[in-house]
């Protein structure tokens, strides 16, 4: 007689938004907006993240005239960012532009790493906090740091697995543990992660989700790359709510010692 | 955040600054009619007029004075 498997459903809330997904998808770096849309349609993600720019005034459709946005919870980022001042603009521009209070925080320190500056993260943070943001700091894999950021207000708080764009996987799985332990808000790593089980590691860990972009747009098929990232995130989230089994270092068989037939 | 010297600044003061580029008012009152002038569909784009940003489709009726500032944004593909 087969048991019925429990069927979970825990969307991610932040910010008073429910996701039913915990695959947030970028939008950058695709190439095409055809490619996009198809990946969009594999993975389903309930969020997307966007930048804001400047529009091209020669005319021409702008870049995401034909993707369907209204299907998505948008979270607008401030990458491009160096300074609080420039963070805090896009992150109004954004929210204009998106009408919501969500807000990816990027305050790039390192114009060669993209690595976070860590002050002016956490300075933009308690502004826009204070403005009323829903804020997701983007961060750097420093436990400390994490938790500076949490205490400011974040809503989430996104540790880089590895440099934006790399694709390396998590560098620092101990930080990234420490992280997912110790912070009283949601864990959704960013930024590095490379293949699927990249993400399914991050989820059995305990994180409440993780933004994927290079490792989709980049991928040889991007739509079905996009499909194993929604599956892994799906089943790294069912394994840490299933609880892994202790690790034990003594050989234990799993097929009964008794009853093997005489020779 | 304005023109570069050289451009701009060195002909006589622009009646626009239109995401960074010099622009001549040529009677355009308002941001709705700049919208319309440049064939942007205002539901698309945020405004920014000397520093007040509206909402998608909003602010249209405001007055365009020579020396303003303008930045039109949109959404554009990021991670």
């Amino acid at each position: 007689m087969a048991t019925e498997v429990r069927e979970v459903t825990d969307p991610l809330v932040i910010g008073g938004v429910t996701l039913g997904s915990r695959l947030i998808h970028g939008t950058g770096k695709f190439s095409s907006n055809a490619v996009l849309a198809d990946c969009l349609r594999a993975a389903a993600p309930a969020m997307i993240t966007l930048a804001v720019r400047r529009l091209g005034l020669g005319g021409g459709a702008s870049e995401l005239d034909d993707i369907d946005l209204s299907g998505y919870t948008l979270l607008p980022n401030t990458a491009g960012a160096t300074t609080v001042e420039q963070a805090v603009r896009l992150a109004r521009l954004g929210r204009a532009a998106g009408l919501s209070d969500l807000v990816k925080v990027e305050v790039i320190g390192d114009e060669e790493t993209l690595l976070p500056d860590p002050a002016g993260t956490l300075e933009a943070t308690r502004a826009l906090v204070e403005e009323g943001f829903t804020v997701l700091p983007y961060t750097s894999d420093d436990v400390v740091q994490a938790i500076r950021l949490c205490e400011a207000g974040a809503a989430a708080v996104m540790p880089a697995a590895a440099p934006i764009g790399t694709t390396l996987g998590v560098l620092n799985p101990t930080n990234i543990r420490l992280i997912i332990k110790k912070l009283p808000c949601p864990v959704i790593v960013d930024a590095g992660l490379g293949v699927p089980s990249d993400a399914a590691r991050c989820m059995e860990w305990g994180a409440a989700g993780v933004l994927v972009n290079t490792a989709i747009a980049r991928a040889q098929d991007p739509p079905l790359m996009a499909m194993a990232f929604a599956d892994a995130v799906a089943a790294g989230r069912r394994a840490f709510l299933a609880g892994p089994a202790e690790i034990s270092l003594k050989a234990l068989a799993s097929s009964p010692a008794e009853g093997l037939p005489g020779s | 955040m304005n023109a570069s010297p050289g451009s701009s600044e060195a002909l006589a003061a622009p009646d626009l600054t239109v995401n960074g580029d010099p622009m001549a008012l040529d009677g355009t009152a308002t941001i709705g009619a700049l919208l319309a002038r440049l064939g942007i569909r205002p539901e698309r784009v945020v405004v920014e007029h000397n520093g007040t940003i509206y909402r998608r489709g909003e602010g249209l009726d405001t007055s365009l004075s020579a020396g303003d500032v303008i930045e039109i944004v949109h959404f554009v593909g990021g991670g």
